[in-house]
């Protein structure tokens, strides 16, 4: 029975077989939306991480995500890449991609970069060979065995490191750097893969005052050309960035808008002054 | 500017180790070779035949133990059935041996080999077919492996499964082979092997010529493979792989399908792994099940851990070393090999994580931390400005 089923739906003259769809599909922002997130659900074991969850990034625009420990951003920021499936709901990239049928390496080649909440770098090696990994490349078994670094790709590197302020480290084995500066690595490595859409989680942790101002600079730069989504505890960072500000809620959108409408908000209030020691 | 980085980047802390391995691995072997052929046996220099082969041995270890340390060393896939691997390729160069005694058997049959004649069958197997054919046998030497590993790497890497799970599949793995090659029905020779060879293309196994043509041959392909392998691992290619080892997760929200890469590698290395089985037979004049006892893998594995992972020349030693140091002690004591092959892994786990290529690694780096005390180091400032 579900091997018919599964032939029925091979078998759909609607739709091109995913092998057959070039991966970098062309994104469709006709209706300047980038990311559609619709009707989300997603449970671990009966416990609801993810709620009839409904969010509509638009394109170009750089988004705060806030909500307490365990409001499911990390969650959801699983889900649009690739790495949790979810139990019912839909996720497009533009009108036409739909996400939940990629793999992550696919999700990254369409043009989705993430910063992890831990900070993730490949600590054996350089700062420049982390970079290197993770330049915007053909990423197939052959070309990257025979890849060789032209003066373009360099010299986007180098004007990155220089970005990340990492310049005078670029020798050094990433494990060997600061928590701020890992951090500060990994968002370069999403800015040399040139990602439409940046996923940031918790960039600031960990980070001195001076070091979250470059941050907040970089990335409400990065808005415009990149479309971006931050998840932020850090609220004095997120007010320095906002422009809409989405609040999370044990899994669903509790309110959106400015961060002035978003504080004052009753349910907000409510929810925060509920949980606050 | 540019040209600094794409060399600072390519550039190895301890300085390429190329160079200085294949230098001195060709050179002992060919004044083995030397010593072998040219100088009278009463010298005090003469090598003995029996020396020849051992190095040839100790030489296929050697590739066997650099084929885990790709897999190993550099990304974290611990195989502990790479045996397997290296049995396949010397049974592949085994089929052809035996197919080269001709009528010379104990039954004289023309065709059949003694222990099919024996099992009163009267054709031979499909699968023999074709390997009285030199290049034929030495395609299935690279194929044979190299399929399996791809089946199985493809399945295993496919589903992500990875640490002891793996470990544990790989072992079951060699297992299974060993019990279904000591079967007579398998046609190759039961828990007898494969054995009794007399010569390769035409060269007979006995002569000391050939011995010790064999033995360059395995020094000659061990230093190719070495190469070959340090530029696939100083790659791009390398990078992700070694990225892979530290954090697979992460290297797929980069674009690379990691599965791929883990294949890929895990193929490569089955290949290595069946040229040093099939360089092993001709030396040692057999193969049998036995070859495929997990506990053969696992000694590969205490080899690379000696020698260092992650280095390739690390293996290299290790396998050079502890084969030496077993050939010395079950001379002197047979049964008590065992119970040091487990005290040594015990006590390189414990005090030399990194191997005796991660002591030399310390040593020259103290060594030039020394130097630069003296001399400021300018290099550095003009390498970052
Ligand atoms: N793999 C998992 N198995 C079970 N529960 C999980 C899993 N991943 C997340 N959860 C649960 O889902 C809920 C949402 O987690 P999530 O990490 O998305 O929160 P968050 O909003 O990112 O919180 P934080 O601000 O602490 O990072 C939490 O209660 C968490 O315990
Ligand atoms: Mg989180």
């Amino acid at each position: 029975m579900t091997a018919l089923s599964h032939t029925a739906e091979l078998m759909r003259r609607d739709q091109v077989w995913p092998f057959l769809q070039p991966p970098a599909a062309s994104i469709n922002v006709d209706k300047d939306i980038l990311l559609y997130i619709e009707d989300l659900n997603l449970s671990f074991d009966g416990f609801k991480a993810l709620n009839n969850l409904n969010l509509y990034i638009n394109d170009g625009e750089l988004r705060c995500l806030i909500g307490a420990n365990g409001a499911g951003k990390t969650t959801l920021m699983d889900v649009i890449t690739g790495k949790t499936q979810c139990d019912s709901g839909s996720v497009f990239f533009g009108q036409t991609i739909n996400l939940l049928k990629y793999s992550e390496a696919d999700i990254a080649e369409l043009g989705i970069g993430r910063k992890f909440q831990k900070p993730t770098v490949f600590e054996a090696q350089s700062v420049f060979d982390n970079l290197e990994l993770a330049l915007k490349s053909n990423k197939r078994l052959l070309p990257t065995l025979l890849a060789r670094l032209s003066p373009s790709e360099i010299d986007r590197i180098d004007t990155v490191l220089a970005t990340i302020g990492l310049t005078d480290h670029r020798f050094q084995l990433a494990g060997a750097l600061s928590h701020g500066q890992k951090q500060w690595l990994e968002i370069g490595m999403l800015l040399v893969s040139e990602p439409r859409l940046l996923l940031i989680d918790e960039p600031v942790a960990g980070m001195t005052a001076e070091e979250t101002e470059r941050t907040a600079e970089l990335l409400t730069s990065l808005a415009g050309k990149h479309t971006v989504v931050v998840v932020e505890h850090d609220m004095e960072f997120v007010r320095s960035i906002a422009r809409t500000v989405t609040v999370l809620h044990q899994g669903s959108v509790l309110a959106e808008g400015s961060m002035d409408h978003v504080q004052n908000h009753p349910d907000v209030i409510e929810v925060y002054l509920g949980e606050a020691p | 500017m540019s040209l600094l980085t794409t060399f600072m980047s390519r550039r190895n802390s301890l300085g390429s180790p190329v160079l200085p391995f294949v230098t001195i691995l060709m050179t002992l072997t060919v004044l083995a070779a030397i010593g072998n052929l040219w100088i009278p046996a009463d010298s005090a220099l003469h090598v003995s035949t029996y020396t020849i082969t051992l190095l040839g041995k100790y030489l296929s270890f050697a590739m066997l133990a650099l084929a885990v340390d790709i897999v190993w060393g550099y990304c974290g896939i611990l195989s502990l059935g790479h045996g397997a691997f290296f049995a396949l390729g010397g049974y592949a160069m085994g089929m052809y041996l035996m197919r080269q005694i001709g009528s010379r058997g104990v039954y004289g049959d023309p065709i059949l080999p003694d222990f099919m004649v024996f099992l009163d069958w009267d054709v031979l197997p499909w699968y023999w077919l074709g390997m009285d054919q030199f290049w034929f046998a030495m395609l299935m030497v690279l194929l044979v492996p190299g399929l399996l590993a791809f089946v199985f790497g493809w399945l295993a890497f496919h589903s992500r499964v990875t640490g002891v799970y793996l470990s544990i599949i790989t072992q079951a793995l060699t297992y299974a082979l060993m019990l279904a090659f000591f079967r007579n029905e398998m046609g190759f020779g039961g828990n007898n092997g494969l054995t009794d060879f007399k010569d390769l293309l035409g060269f007979s196994l006995q002569a000391d010529t050939t011995r010790v043509a064999l033995l360059l041959c395995t020094a000659g392909l061990l230093a190719a493979i070495f190469m070959f392998s340090h530029w696939v691992l100083k790659s791009r290619f390398g990078k992700v792989i070694e990225a892979i080892r530290d954090g697979e997760p992460r290297v797929r929200f980069l674009g690379y399908r990691t599965d791929r890469y883990k294949v890929a590698l895990f193929v490569y290395s089955a290949m290595i792994a069946g040229i040093a089985g099939a360089l092993y037979v001709p030396q040692v004049g057999i193969i049998n099940p036995g070859e495929f006892a997990p506990l053969n893998s696992i000694e590969i594995v205490v080899w690379v851990a000696v020698g260092g992972r992650g280095t390739l020349y690390g293996a290299v030693i290790g396998a050079l070393l502890v084969n030496y140091a077993k050939t010395r002690f079950t001379a002197l004591m047979p049964d008590g090999w065992l119970f040091m092959l487990g005290a040594l892994f015990v006590l390189v786990t414990l005090f030399l994580p990194k191997g005796l290529a991660g002591v030399y690694g310390q040593l020259i780096t103290s060594w030039k931390r020394g130097r630069n005390r003296d001399e400021p180091p300018q290099r550095n400032q003009e390498a970052t400005s």
